[in-house]
């Protein structure tokens, strides 16, 4: 039964990792090309020899992309199916596509948005590699403090509504939920790594794209998990 | 009355006994992906060289992970 869910998520992981592979290739592609086209012309002016070219780019935006994804939505797909024999009949109604578009929506909310809105997807050319190891451990301490939080909030919802009507439950729970990730934002240190003369606009959308990207996966992996469970009812012993 | 038929309406959770198992094969099997896609041949190493980080390059860029 619980093997069954996470298979499913794992399934609707990978299909929705394909569709943000899809969608990445249309909105965030171009930036990262003329990321690079910035980072050669840097290396250039300043007589760098540039990079060895280990996989080409054209496998790098093409298969590895997709490769990438997809393993990254298996990952995420198969914790969601985790986290959704968990929440089935301790949250939402009895309609499994409510309660995987609600998790799909928690889900997006600490591991999509706000690890990202702390720290920001970089396109190619930015971040140095010194601080490579301090970044690394920084996003997922975000991502960790993001995560526990939406626990928690989830958690007290029970709780609340002895006091408060569900509506001002729901409330209740995203304050908290906002107030937690807003301290940790605050007390996290920041970084600021774009070089001066990187172009605003390629920042821009490049991060916008990097969103969107997390937006199509949880989309795709909610709505398409919620489809399959509806499809293939949980079989109870 | 409508909070009753709602109750009535809520499926029996599945108990937490059951999922620790699932949890425990499948959380380590994920977080190996992630770890794989996002962080190997960059902040650490388990294989040396750079061919895992190229590969995944634009991904690890585009799913918000840090890299160079």
């Amino acid at each position: 039964m619980v093997g069954g869910l996470l298979l499913r998520g794992m399934l609707a992981g990978i299909l929705a990792g394909f569709l943000a592979a899809a969608f990445a290739t249309f909105a965030g592609e171009p930036s990262i090309e003329r990321a690079i086209a910035f980072e050669a012309a840097v290396e250039q002016a300043e007589g760098q020899p540039s990079e060895p070219e280990i996989v080409s780019r054209e496998t790098q935006r093409s298969v590895g992309l997709f490769t990438a994804a997809m393993i990254y939505g298996a990952a995420v797909g198969g914790f969601f199916g985790l986290a959704f024999a968990f929440a089935y009949g301790r949250i939402g109604g009895p309609d499994p596509r409510a309660v995987a578009a609600i998790l799909a929506c928690a889900g997006f909310i600490a591991i999509g948005l706000v690890p990202e809105l702390k720290y920001p997807a970089n396109p190619p050319a930015i971040g140095a590699q010194d601080t490579l190891g301090a970044r690394t451990a920084l996003f997922f301490v975000m991502m960790l403090i993001s995560v526990l939080a939406m626990v928690l909030a989830a958690m007290i919802g029970e709780t609340l509504r002895l006091w408060l009507d569900s509506w001002n439950a729901a409330l209740a729970q995203a304050a908290v939920f906002i107030a937690m990730v807003g301290l940790a934002a605050r007390l996290l240190p920041s970084i600021d790594e774009v070089p001066a003369s990187f172009p605003a606009d390629v920042l821009w959308s490049f991060r916008v794209s990097a969103l969107g990207v997390q937006a199509v996966l949880w989309s795709a992996l909610g709505l398409g998990f919620g489809a399959l469970t509806q499809a293939h009812p949980i079989k109870r012993r | 009355m409508s909070n009753a038929i709602y109750a009535a309406a809520r499926p029996t959770p599945i108990p937490v006994r059951e999922i620790l198992p699932w949890l425990a094969f499948g959380g380590i099997l994920a977080l190996l992906s992630i770890y794989f896609v996002g962080a190997e041949q960059g902040a650490t190493a388990l294989i040396s060289g750079h061919f895992i980080h190229e590969y995944v390059h634009d991904g690890r860029h585009i799913l918000a992970f840090p890299c160079h």
